[in-house]
């Protein structure tokens, strides 16, 4: 069969199974180390270095935490979405176990910001959780995560799960800035906008470019698990294949 | 109905109807299948002035938001019953082998699903607009956004049958899958009930109900079809 040229050919061997697992291999050290140095200097600047706020003091540091957390997790939905599709449309084994593999991440990320953002909100809002428009939109990408890891965990066979999760995504993605926006309509049809969550006066660079650390090192952090997990998917998955056999009987 | 046709000059348009005259055809056989979402319609709504508060007032601030969502929680009981038979008897299999576009037969599926839930559930909202309590200026405003606002959630449902009809436990599930993606219309949709009440314009809500309802007509039987393809090939 002649090869089409308008894909990379690095596109192609990702769909190798062997392949991804031996370049993420490659790979794995590099993004951990940059995580850890990333996460290690942002989080001592941005907890011990940082101005505190002028309104909110100290209090205002679990930003820090909370919004990579919350960035994250919407990238996470567009990754496992976009994998799921490359799966469906060009077949693609590894596609579809990294879609796998993102699932539970995101979910936990959407967690991780949901409980930051709780965390938060008691001492600034005086209450653990409002019904504003954003917290609102992450709980529900909490629940698509949700319904998209239970729609896996039911389906015994590999390959019709990941088809389906695909699918499940894909409409998720669809819906997404329709929620988004509906979420705010409503919210700022019900109550005027109390609390501005969001709203940045300008911050100093001392406190933002911490910020920015934090994110890098969260980006390298998921692509870290994301690489561990997606590493023990092929295995897991590729068990008969001849080269997983020789690679475990050599270690 | 055994006619000497080759099946592949039938036309789209005449799949379409048959399969939407076989299903409603089912239904109305099914009898129980037609009234049980309609009965619990009613329940939901007779619980919240049981549980929360027989107020008129209060019940009259809640009502659009209770009539939404019991309408939400009616549709999605009846949702696993969209494929399911065909899927166990193998019509299913048959309806995917025809040379017409399988997203035809989804079409119809989903039309015929809201003909026989969302339809009934729209003509019955005043009743429970009644009883609890509801202006009557606001009337119309429910079942408006109610005849806009349910097929969308037909469409949106098929999605989740779709994908859940190979499983044996799918009832559970399909709520998890759909739920979230519901939240848009059920905002708009008692948005405009709202508004209805406030004595507000309300032709923005209905609009928007009608957007998603022609974003759920485009896409979603396409979504639906590939869904029964994985089922049934899973």
């Amino acid at each position: 069969m002649p090869e089409k040229k308008w894909m990379p050919r690095w596109f192609y061997q990702l769909a190798s199974p062997k392949w991804c697992y031996q370049i993420t291999g490659k790979l794995l050290p590099i993004f951990a180390w940059l995580a850890l140095l990333c996460l290690g200097v942002g989080i001592v600047w941005a907890l011990a270095f940082a101005p505190p706020d002028y309104q909110q003091g100290n209090s205002f540091r679990i930003m820090y935490l909370h919004v990579p957390a919350a960035i994250l997790a919407q990238s996470c939905y567009m990754l496992m979405a976009i994998a799921g599709a490359i799966g469906l449309i060009w077949k693609m084994k590894v596609a579809d176990m990294a879609a796998f593999a993102a699932a539970p991440i995101g979910a936990s990320m959407a967690v991780l910001a949901l409980a930051t953002g709780a965390i938060w909100g008691k001492p600034t809002w005086g209450s653990w959780w409002v019904w504003d428009a954003r917290l609102t939109s992450m709980l529900i990408l909490l629940f698509l995560y949700l319904g998209v890891m239970a729609l896996y965990a039911a389906m015994e066979n590999p390959n019709t799960a990941a088809k389906a999760a695909s699918i499940l995504s894909l409409v998720g993605l669809v819906n997404i800035p329709i929620i988004k926006y509906s979420v705010e309509w409503w919210n700022t049809l019900h109550q005027p906008a109390t609390f501005k969550l969001t709203e940045k006066p300008a911050m100093p660079v001392e406190m933002w470019l911490p910020l920015l650390i934090m994110v890098i090192g969260f980006y390298c952090f998921f692509a870290v698990s994301l690489m561990m997990r997606l590493r023990n998917e092929i295995l897991r998955r590729e068990k008969r294949a001849s080269w997983v056999r020789e690679l475990i009987v050599s270690q | 109905m055994v006619e000497e046709t080759n099946i592949a000059t039938i036309s789209m348009s005449q799949q379409f109807s048959a399969a939407l005259k076989r299903d409603l055809l089912l239904s109305f056989r099914r009898k129980s299948d037609l009234f049980n979402p309609l009965i619990f319609f009613l329940m939901v709504a007779t619980l919240f002035p049981l549980g929360v508060s027989p107020e008129p007032t209060f019940l009259a601030d809640v009502a659009p938001g209770v009539v939404w969502v019991a309408a939400l929680l009616a549709t999605l009981l009846s949702l696993d019953g969209m494929f399911r038979s065909d899927y166990d008897d193998g019509t299913l299999e048959q309806m995917l082998l025809s040379p017409q576009p399988l997203m035809i037969v989804c079409l119809a599926k989903t039309l015929a699903h809201w003909m026989t839930t969302g339809l009934p559930l729209t003509l019955m909202s005043p009743l429970l607009g009644v009883m609890l309590f509801l202006p009557s200026d606001a009337m119309l405003g429910l079942v408006l956004s109610l005849l806009i606002g349910t097929p969308t959630l037909s469409f949106i449902g098929a999605i989740g049958a779709a994908l859940t009809v190979g499983l044996k436990k799918g009832g559970i599930l399909i709520s998890l899958l759909v739920l979230p993606l519901y939240i848009p219309v059920l905002i708009f949709g008692s948005g405009a009930v709202q508004a209805a009440v406030a004595g507000l314009p309300i032709g923005g809500y209905l609009a928007l109900l009608g957007a998603g309802l022609a974003l759920g007509f485009v896409l979603a039987p396409l979504a639906t079809s590939a869904a029964v393809r994985v089922s049934v090939s899973g």
